[in-house]
């Protein structure tokens, strides 16, 4: 077993070379372009990538083994730090899960207040990355064009939740609180707003020419190998898979409402930037729907103070901003989990890294990791 | 005597037009960036935030300027020298107003072609004395980059050479007396300043060009390991660069110091002598400065590939058939 | 194809598999003897599961009766039938091994990296086995539930 020894200068210091005359770089873990901490090794032979290695464990905080001796009401909370952009999907995916073992269920009024939230952290999600992936590839007046939105839906959320990114807004059989009165307002106009800036987004971005020719055609992943690296969400919907757990397994009122799955064949970056740009406007479509049709009742079901889960094993899976988030709870019958797995996309994801980039610019690698969206406490979990 | 009094005057009037203008051109990148991503940029040092460069210049003098310990010592701390040197050669035949030029020397144009090819020399030696991979490899880049896209800015230049007939520089403002070559020379001459524009933004590693630094791939590119005021050299030098080939596109394109004269309305040209031609020089400078900023804040940056393949099967082939038409119209004197 | 039906292909080439039905999906429980060609029949053939979703591995030592028990755990779909099953292999806590599924499922490559730095379970004949998260000198398995760090584990 060959082990990788990081040399005492760190690296990144000396024109070292690998055998064959090939420069090896570091990439992170304290790089512009990782937004993270996430340590690439990267074998460049000039400025063509051979191999990129990815070096994970800077921020790993070993949630699953915390979260074995927190109750089922407390280990939600911690899911919010891991993809931090989608907090609140990962919080509700824990919280089905919690619902499932329980068999417990939730009043309409939360599942639809628990859908709008979500469905907002999406956009708030797809925004930042959309400003980050243009800041990526050169342009860093989009990421404060994307912000000036994005913060229209953090002080929503602030206003409800009382936090603006880790809300720890859902609890098992419901929300924790009720909506804030002015929550409806305030989202319709924010939707007037959005809509309009939407477009302002195609005209900067993505009909640019140099970011056509930066994204098209780069970091090609066709649809088996997708499916073969576990890639799920824009990514794999990019390649022409159709992985919307949203569509194929819907959870909460998914089922009730109309939006379409994007899916673009390409497999290339500029198909997987389309994705995400066009599910902002299907995100705001949900939300059109659910906006003026909160069913009156109960926010939260009845539950007993100590929630305690059957002997047996639940997985439930949500449909986060990155794709599929799958909790995976092992019980013993006691209050805390026996055992907890997060299933979580950017690291099945990031496994695709080395495939899509082999062969490519070491320009290329930005528009790929852009388009992968990598967040990377998710991945460190 | 006297030569050496008027040298000394000299050298001190172009080192503080040098400060002055890496102060004035660093605030007004700033200010047009936070303009244009809806921001208000400094405004807390100074009245609107106007000496908010002077105190980042104090901050940097202040600071340490580190050496890494497997450096070429000689080559790393020569580099930033090197830059700014070149960038202070091309001030000697800028014409800032009438009659105001350093030095009339009678192949003006083809002197600041020359001499601003050197500034590449002292960006390899940057990259190559860093030894940082990073560094070496924004070198490179660079490297490649200006030496490419020097050929359709030369070529540009070249078009209206042959259009005034002339190299120095005087001669070309003075043959616009009765238009700016940009209007005179029809279709053919617009289009060289546009491939003009694009290769002297290339040519400052300017976004969207600006591979040599591009901070998302390369960290910082050639002066990743420079700090304090050597990477201030840098810094300075990538103003006063563009400064210097806007400065160039004005005298060539927009007639220099020439106030804006039309054909045969005497009242209209007369009012226009009124406004002095410093003025006009420095209207003009500042007018291309901003075009290259406004670049910079609304593109992305180009691939390594992509902006060589855009310079050779694109601009070149194109500024070399646009010099063909020119000289077609300057010898028929088809020109206004 | 429904569970009953997947349970039929299945028996057809683990005659001897475990099924458990009671959960969400069909579970089923192989030797690590035919771990390797019966991950090599789903992916391939009639099954067609190409999709790993999860990978993962649990500690049964806390528990009265797996005191020398790990259990690997795999979550397959099939993206063109659209079935879900859970695989478990039982795994010998003192000494555990398994054949690697990275060239069947790709994804699998990095997640048994991860759950042999946090398990210690040895994945025979993968591609590229070290420590992911960890640093290569650590010692132990902080995932197993005997791991001990004075200094940074709190106990509440």
């Amino acid at each position: 077993m060959e082990t990788y020894k990081v040399p005492p200068n760190g690296g990144d210091e000396g024109l070292d070379t690998a055998d064959d005359g090939a420069l090896v770089i570091n990439v992170g873990p304290q790089h512009p372009a990782t937004h993270g901490v996430l340590h690439l090794v990267i074998t460049l032979q000039g400025e063509t990538i051979q191999k990129i290695e990815p070096h994970l464990g800077y921020i790993h905080r070993s949630i699953e083994k915390m979260c074995e001796s927190l109750s089922y009401r407390q280990f939600i909370y911690v899911t919010s730090r891991m993809d931090y952009l989608s907090a609140h999907i990962n919080n509700h995916g824990c919280a089905l899960c919690v619902e499932k073992g329980l068999q417990l269920e939730v009043p309409p009024r939360a599942q639809v207040i628990r859908v709008l939230m979500g469905e907002l952290t999406r956009i708030a999600s797809h925004e930042l990355w959309w400003g980050a992936m243009a800041m990526d590839l050169g342009a860093f007046t989009p990421f404060f064009y994307a912000f000036r939105e994005r913060e229209t839906i953090n002080d929503i959320m602030e206003e409800t939740c009382g936090a603006r990114l880790t809300m720890n807004y859902m609890v098992p059989g419901g929300v924790m609180y009720d909506l804030h009165p002015n929550f409806q307002q305030r989202v319709k106009d924010f939707i007037q707003l959005f809509n309009n800036k939407i477009d302002e987004y195609d005209d900067l971005v993505t009909g640019n020419i140099i970011f056509q020719n930066r994204t098209k055609g780069v970091g090609v992943l066709s649809a088996a190998d997708a499916i073969s690296y576990g890639c799920t969400g824009p990514v794999a919907r990019g390649s022409g898979v159709a992985c919307d757990i949203r569509k194929l397994y819907p959870y909460a009122v998914y089922d009730k409402v109309a939006f379409d799955e994007i899916i673009e064949t390409a497999g290339d970056s500029y198909a997987r930037y389309l994705v995400r740009v066009k599910e902002l406007r299907q995100s705001v479509r949900i939300i059109e729907q659910l906006i003026d049709n909160i069913p009156e009742g109960d926010f939260q079901a009845k539950t007993k103070a100590v929630l305690k889960l059957p002997k047996g094993e639940f997985y439930s899976r949500v449909e986060t901003a990155r794709g599929e988030f799958g909790v995976y709870i092992v019980s013993e019958g006691g209050t805390t989990p026996y055992r907890i797995k997060f299933r979580s996309p950017g690291f099945s994801n990031l496994s695709a890294l080395d495939h899509m980039s082999r062969g490519s610019k070491i320009g290329d690698l930005m528009a790929i990791m852009g388009t992968l969206d990598l967040v990377i406490p998710d991945i460190d979990r | 005597m006297a030569l050496i009094l008027e040298c000394v005057i000299v050298m001190l009037l172009v080192i503080s037009l040098f400060a002055v203008l890496g102060l004035v051109l660093v605030l007004m990148e700033r200010k047009v960036a936070a303009r244009m991503q809806i921001r208000l940029g400094p405004n807390r040092v100074g009245p609107k935030g106007m000496f908010q460069t002077a105190a980042d210049t104090l901050k940097l003098m202040m600071k340490e300027g580190l050496t890494p310990d497997g450096a070429d010592k000689f080559l790393f701390n020569l580099a930033p020298f090197v830059v700014m040197i070149a960038a202070m050669l091309i001030m000697a035949p800028i014409a800032f107003a009438k009659g105001f030029q350093i030095w009339d020397i009678n192949i003006g144009v083809l002197y600041v072609s020359a001499v601003s090819s050197v500034s590449v020399i002292g960006i390899l030696m940057a990259g190559w004395a860093s030894n940082n991979k990073y560094s070496l490899l924004g070198a490179m880049r660079s490297g490649a980059q200006i030496v490419s896209y020097e050929l359709s800015a030369g070529l540009s230049i070249i078009s209206i050479v042959v259009l005034s007939g002339s190299l120095q520089v005087s001669d070309i403002i003075a043959s616009q007396q009765t238009g700016w070559w940009l209007f005179r020379g029809h279709i053919p001459a617009i289009i060289a300043f546009v491939i003009f524009i694009i290769a002297v933004t290339a040519e400052t590693n300017r976004a969207p060009f600006d591979l040599a630094e591009a901070e998302s791939e390369l960290t910082a590119g050639f002066h990743t390991e420079y700090s304090g005021m050597k990477f201030a050299l840098f810094f300075l030098a990538e103003y006063i660069n563009i400064f210097i080939v806007c400065a160039i596109g004005a005298t060539l394109f927009l007639g220099g110091w020439m106030p804006l004269h039309m054909g045969h309305w005497e009242g209209f040209n007369h009012l226009m002598d009124y406004i002095p031609s410093s003025l006009w020089f420095l209207g003009k400078t500042f007018f291309l400065i901003f075009l290259i900023m406004w670049f910079r804040w609304t593109f992305p940056r180009l691939r390594v590939d992509q902006l060589l393949s855009l310079e050779w099967k694109y601009l070149l082939p194109i500024s070399m058939f646009n010099l063909l038409l020119i000289t077609l119209i300057a010898i028929m004197g088809w020109h206004f | 194809m429904t569970n009953e039906e997947i349970k039929q292909h299945i028996i057809t080439v683990q005659p001897n598999g475990v099924f458990d039905e009671t959960g969400e999906w069909l579970q089923v429980q192989v030797e690590v003897g035919e771990w390797k060609p019966f991950a090599q029949w789903l992916r391939n053939d009639a099954l067609q599961m190409d999709f790993l979703f999860c990978l993962t591995c649990i500690d049964w030592s806390a528990t009265a009766t797996g005191k020398t028990l790990l259990t690997m755990v795999y979550h397959f779909t099939s993206t063109v039938f659209r079935h879900t099953i859970v695989v478990k292999v039982k795994l010998d806590r003192n000494n555990p091994e398994i054949e690697t599924v990275s060239d069947c499922w790709r994804t699998a490559e990095l997640h048994e990296r991860e759950v042999f730095d946090l398990f210690g379970v040895k994945f025979l004949h993968h591609p590229d086995l070290r420590r992911l998260v960890l640093t290569d000198d650590f010692e132990g398995y902080p995932l197993r539930k005997d791991f001990e760090d004075p200094i940074n584990m709190i106990k509440l």
